[in-house]
């Protein structure tokens, strides 16, 4: 069956690796539907955080070929319901006169931030999951979005990472021996 | 003459503790040599004439091929003979990507070459700079790893690198790129040590609680059947599979690239698997209960329509790339390992089994007539005798490489394969003009042994060009063409699956006799099977290259075949019955 996994890949961090890491899966035929990259906690180790949809072998499969990749370090096929998976919106917002304060308000029951105003306009910034974001989004697609930004999701898992290894999924089959 | 010796200079720039300055072209040089590699295959070009500058004072014989990509079959022949590492140069732009289908070919079937490449000046890279190619982009689905060196100080760990990493784990094809003005530069020269990467641990030993799980499958097992692919030849352990086929008496089966694993000529061992697999061995996969699979991929030309794949077998896979199990072909029992490793551990675990109705059932399968002799040319030299006989003149000892097609598929199938390192073809990637580089690089690698290359006029043609390179190296290497005027493999399908649909398959060639004088080597024509053999007798006794034109029937077909996308148990075979 179908489902959406989140892999989080540790990543020595060199110039060229998203590069490898896309093309592989492009070339696998494994389709992305998010992708973040940033720094770690640790020094020269990036962290990717891939969303992506498939069966369960096939998960398994890009995992296994990311592993191939001589700068990826970890993979971890992250369990939903261990982790915090999050995302950030920027939206523009038409709001002129009433309406604005209806906006804010509106913006305000999701947790959201105004960052900035114009005249004619407002920019909304919201992090939350993806259920929260898509409602959020439904409520400010009544006022008119201009324009809008998603970060594509992060992810970490809720626990330290000593018990997470026991718990989330390690791609690597030797891992598990 | 001592003071140019480069050993000597070298011995006595060790005694000095000051190190010494050299340029990046010369600590390729010196990191090539470290790595035991003493043949380099290649082309000079623009970027690269820093590093041919100080190729004639370093311990490389380099072999100048007339086209980079035979550079990189070259070097993939000489690492399949030797089990070294293969090694091949090209300037950057045009030389850089005609490297790309070696290492495709190198990738898909698992070969050790490390591939340098020059790369335009630093301050050029990123402009359109002339003969600038993004290489490590373009190759980068088709290596191991590849590389783009930035700093001449890196030149010895990057090299020393790749070569690590082309052996080690799975082996592969990995790219070093190295701008011009890199090359230029000067540093000291202090011989790399290698880093170990916490990404890159490929496991090697394998799970002892996988080994046992295998052992127990092989002990209930009433119909065991052993597949052997070219991870028992990559591993060097021709000799630990075979003791381990005594041991257990289990009849085996090769994939294209696993002939040789063991001695083809073995009372256990049954033949080729797949598309034009022996009748007995893909009989044999119809009916086993357990498939132990060593070191093969589980390729589609190997398995057919995977639903109707070993239907009745559970399955053993052992393969030094995780990412291999289960890929394919669902697995019951998984060993990660390197095959060597994995028997050191398994062979002592298992017992012998008497196995004699399922290996005399599987030697009542055995393939029918091959085909009848035709009626209005009786005496036409029959490809499959012609690779008997080679192997028969030769008792089996030579190397034979070949090209991609037909002839490729009546050697594998013909030759018995005695060992795994002189059977050296192009299988993953099916890459025509594979057959005379290949055979280049492998007399390069192993001059002590006979070496053959079987081939088609139509893959001859491709790479015809390098008789110049084995007449200029005066290699020994006899050139057996098997000539039928057409792409035979392709006409095949169109008889067989196409209406005999012979869309552009006819295909011309020169006087190939003529055209071998003209290189200044041997050239010999066969037409009657009278001849064959007294050819390939005459071919061993003359120095330099041979080449034998075989004008053989232009219409025989390949029998057994799989049709595409059919089952391994539905076989086509042919007209001679």
């Amino acid at each position: 069956m179908e489902s959406q996994h989140t892999l989080v890949l540790l990543v020595e961090d060199h110039p060229g690796v998203l590069n490898r890491v896309v093309s592989l899966m492009r070339r696998r035929s494994f389709n992305i539907d998010s992708i973040t990259v940033g720094h770690s906690e640790q020094p020269n180790v990036s962290r990717m955080t891939i969303q992506l949809r498939g069966e369960a072998e096939d998960i398994e499969q890009a995992g296994k070929q990311l592993y191939k990749l001589l700068e990826v370090i970890k993979v971890i096929d992250l369990q939903p319901s261990e982790a915090m998976i999050r995302e950030l919106v920027l939206v523009k917002v038409a709001a002129k006169g009433a309406i604005r304060a209806e906006v804010v308000q509106t913006a305000s029951i999701y947790g959201a931030r105004v960052l900035d105003a114009t005249p004619n306009s407002v920019m909304i910034e919201m992090a939350g999951t993806e259920e929260e974001i898509e409602s959020f989004l439904t409520m400010m697609r009544v006022y008119g979005i201009r324009e809008m930004v998603r970060s594509g999701k992060v992810a970490l898992p809720r626990t330290l990472s000593k018990k997470t290894d026991s718990q989330t999924r390690h791609m690597n089959p030797l891992a598990a021996d | 003459m001592v003071a140019t010796d480069p050993t000597t200079q070298r011995t006595e720039a060790n005694q000095h503790t000051q190190p010494e300055v050299l340029t990046g072209a010369q600590i390729v040089c010196r990191a090539i040599e470290a790595e035991g590699v003493s043949t380099v295959f290649g082309y000079p070009g623009g970027a690269v004439i820093p590093l041919y500058d100080a190729i004639p004072e370093a311990n490389l014989h380099h072999v100048l091929t007339r086209f980079e990509q035979w550079s990189g079959m070259a070097a993939i022949g000489y690492a399949r003979a030797t089990g070294k590492v293969g090694c091949c140069i090209a300037t950057s732009g045009p030389g850089a990507t005609n490297l790309v289908t070696a290492l495709a070919d190198a990738m898909l079937d698992s070969v050790p070459i490390v591939a340098i490449t020059g790369q335009v000046i630093e301050p050029l890279i990123g402009r359109d700079g002339f003969q600038e190619v993004d290489i490590t982009g373009i190759t980068l689905p088709v290596t191991k790893h590849n590389y783009i060196v930035h700093d001449v100080n890196e030149i010895a760990s990057t090299i020393k690198e790749a070569f690590y990493l082309a052996r080690s784990g799975r082996p592969g094809p990995v790219l070093v790129d190295i701008p011009k003005n890199i090359f230029q530069a000067k540093t000291e020269y202090i011989p790399a040590k290698l880093t170990p990467r916490k990404s890159y641990q490929p496991t090697t030993i394998p799970n002892m609680r996988q080994v046992r799980l295998a052992a127990d499958a092989i002990a209930q097992a009433k119909r065991p059947l052993i597949m052997a692919g070219h991870g028992v030849i990559l591993s060097n352990a021709e000799d630990e599979f075979t003791e381990f086929v005594e041991k257990t008496g289990i009849p085996t089966i090769f994939t294209l690239l696993g002939l040789g694993a063991m001695d083809e000529l073995h009372p256990l061992a049954i033949g080729m698997m797949g598309m034009h697999g022996h009748r007995r061995a893909n009989r044999a996969l119809d009916e086993c209960d357990l498939l132990i699979n060593f070191g093969a991929r589980f390729d589609d030309r190997a398995t057919g329509k995977l639903s109707g794949f070993a239907p009745n077998a559970k399955v053993i896979h052992v393969d030094i790339d995780p990412a291999e199990i289960g890929k394919n072909v669902q697995t019951a029992v998984p060993v990660v390992g390197d095959v060597k490793e994995v028997l050191k551990l398994l062979t002592p675990e298992v017992q012998a089994g008497d196995h004699t109705s399922w290996r005399n059932w599987i030697e009542g399968q055995h393939n029918r007539v091959l085909r009848a002799a035709l009626e209005d040319r009786p005496d036409w030299p029959e490809p499959y005798a012609i690779i008997k006989e080679i192997a028969d003149v030769t008792n089996h000892d030579a190397i034979v490489t070949t090209d991609v097609g037909q002839h490729q598929m009546w050697a594998a199938q013909h030759l018995g394969v005695k060992h795994g390192k002189r059977w050296i073809t192009s299988g993953g990637l099916g890459t025509m003009g594979f057959g005379l580089p290949s055979a280049i690089g492998a007399k390069m690698g192993r001059p002590d042994l006979e070496v053959w290359t079987i081939v088609g006029d139509g893959g001859f043609q491709m790479s015809g060009t390098e008789l110049a390179t084995s007449v200029q190296e005066g290699l020994d290497i006899n050139i057996a063409i098997i000539n039928n005027g057409y792409l035979g493999m392709v006409r095949q399908w169109q008889d067989l699956f196409h209406a005999r649909n012979y869309s552009e398959v006819a295909i011309s060639g020169p006087d190939f006799v003529k055209l071998a004088e003209a290189y200044g080597a041997t050239g010999i024509r066969v037409t009657t099977d009278a001849e064959i053999r007294p050819a390939i007798e005459k071919a061993r006794s003359i120095k330099g290259p041979v080449l034998i034109d075989f004008v053989v029937e232009p219409e025989a077909n390949v029998y057994p075949m799989v049709a595409p996308g059919a089952a391994n148990s539905q076989m086509i075979e042919g007209n001679g019955e």
